[in-house]
């Protein structure tokens, strides 16, 4: 064996490879899993699509801006599926009974919280790349023609999807399955407020406070702008990005911290309900 | 002037405090390298509580745990790679095969030619023919063999093993410890067993410590504890201590 670092921050890739192929096995082991990745994300696109050419045909203007239902679908699902993907990941663990194995393993916090953001890189590549390319075939909407500001957009929405899904670990960790809901529905408390389909000026005063806390709500906000006024918001990028630095730290910090207190609690020996 | 050897598990003073539970109750003990020993207890004496404090998976609440010189859980990192545990109720992913199964812990731990490392291991655990079969099918027996496959695959200087033949045929089981204490002798590990099988311990193990209500009850060799007793079992050692009949122990004293 090679001599191992000893610091519990040090990240080295081949454990967080080790992780990787981990996950990767599991997909390849169950269909069911892979598909299950493109499906939801397609009946999204199907939905809103429709229902974008519905009133576009009844309002001109709808029918001036040109695929921004399909956008925010395609947006939200890399925001939800971006904390999904990684939530899953970690909970594979607590379902297969195999997080007592990592946690005495030389296997530190880091590098398993680069693993899930990684898997959740994956996990998001195979199931909304086939979804962009449906939303041409069906809908004639590019959102690779978005360019630059579609990298800008990707960032932003998956380090906040990354932040919550770090949160959601520690609490499982802390908690137990327990805690299991929180993966599948902390992020629909965010929806109404991050204006995934409906600008922020439609808040009352006091919720647009609060949607502006929020780093995705710049997400749209932008987005909106480029497809219906043609103007790239950079203000925006840059504040929502700010943000998320915070937002991302302090999910590292709460995780690193929930894990100490699972470990005060005992609840690393029980990871059941 | 001799030359004072650390032992390679010190735990002193060692407590556990679950809100209003006390698990483990102040206990001390030190093990040397190259021995086996035999935690024993009842349900809720504290022994995988005890286990789990000296993985660093466990914070005591006081006391002090070192392995390999380093404080558990505190400095766990310097160490973990010189230990491993196997314990029935840890699972493995059951979709990935064995050899998947090992193969990703085997790169967790940094094991030099892996490849090597797994056929050596599936060939002395009598796994060749299930490495490529996914881990949730195999039958109980069968599945223990790769978990104690995992917990060998970095040849650890520290093996801590709970309850590692439960529910296994004593065919198995006899299989199972043979080839534990063919590990420990050729390593020279030291290796700690929590288990509620006096036999087994009786087998094993050189030493046996014997707790109750989180505390240590008794300390010694097997055969000694014997003597004290007054006992041909550990079995009837076990239940004296268990139910309070320590006559034979303070006779002695």
């Amino acid at each position: 064996m090679s001599t191992p670092s000893t610091s519990a921050i040090a990240v080295t890739p081949h454990r967080v490879g080790a992780m990787v192929l981990r996950y990767l096995y599991l997909l390849r082991s169950s269909w069911t899993r892979l598909l299950e990745l493109i499906y939801w994300p397609a009946v999204q696109l199907f939905v809103w699509g429709f229902l974008q050419f519905y009133i576009a045909e009844n309002s001109g203007f709808f029918a001036r801006a040109g695929g921004v239902f399909i956008a925010a679908v395609l947006m939200w699902d890399v925001l939800f599926r971006g904390q999904l993907g990684f939530s899953i990941s970690f909970l594979e663990e607590m379902w297969s009974r195999n997080l007592t194995n990592l946690m005495i393993s030389p296997l530190r916090p880091i590098e398993f919280v680069c693993a899930l953001m990684t898997m959740s890189l994956i996990r998001l590549a195979i199931g909304m790349v086939p979804v962009t390319f449906l939303a041409m075939a069906f809908f004639g909407f590019n959102v690779y023609s978005l360019g630059l500001a579609l990298a800008a957009f990707f960032v932003n929405l998956i380090l906040t999807s990354w932040a919550v899904g770090i949160v959601v670990a520690g609490v499982l960790l802390r908690n137990g399955m327990g805690a299991e809901s929180l993966a599948w529905t902390l992020m629909f408390v965010l929806m109404p407020l991050t204006c995934v389909y409906y600008p922020v000026s439609v808040l009352p005063d006091w919720l647009q406070v609060i949607a502006w806390m929020l780093p995705p709500t710049y997400v749209f906000e932008g987005m909106r702008a480029l497809l219906m006024e043609h103007v790239v918001r950079v203000d925006l990028m840059v504040e929502a990005f700010a943000l998320n630095a915070l937002y991302f730290a302090a999910g590292v910090f709460a995780f690193l911290q929930l894990l100490k207190s699972a470990r005060r609690a005992g609840s690393l020996l029980q990871t059941g309900e | 002037m001799s030359k004072t050897v650390e032992p390679v598990i010190a735990v002193d003073q060692l407590v556990k405090v679950y809100k209003t539970t006390t698990a483990v109750d102040g206990i001390s003990f030190a093990l040397e390298s190259g021995s086996i020993t035999g935690l024993l207890g009842g349900n809720g004496a504290g022994k995988t509580t005890t286990i789990a404090m000296i993985m660093g998976l466990v914070t005591p609440t006081s006391g002090t745990v070192r392995v390999l010189g380093a404080e558990m859980p505190r400095q766990h990192y310097q160490v973990l790679h010189e230990m491993n545990f196997e314990s029935p109720y840890v699972d493995m992913p059951h979709r990935l095969t064995v050899r998947q199964n090992l193969k990703v812990f085997g790169l967790l731990y940094a094991v030099e030619d892996l490849s090597g490392r797994i056929a050596s291991l599936a060939r002395e655990l009598d796994l060749t023919e299930f490495l490529d079969r996914p881990t949730g099918k195999l039958s109980a027996g069968q599945k223990t063999r790769v978990a104690l496959a995992k917990a060998l695959i970095n040849s650890p200087r520290v093996l801590l093993l709970d309850e590692p033949t439960a529910s296994l045929d004593p065919d198995t089981a006899d299989w199972v410890r043979a080839h534990l204490e063919r590990f420990r002798k050729e390593r020279g590990a030291t290796v700690l067993l929590a288990s509620h099988n006096m036999a087994e311990v009786e087998r094993l193990c050189e030493r046996v410590i014997i707790m109750k209500r989180g505390r240590i009850e008794d300390d010694d060799t097997p055969r000694r504890l014997l003597v004290r007793y007054g006992r041909r079992t550990l079995e009837e050692v076990f239940l004296d201590v268990a139910r309070g009949r320590g006559e034979g122990r303070e006779a002695a004293q």
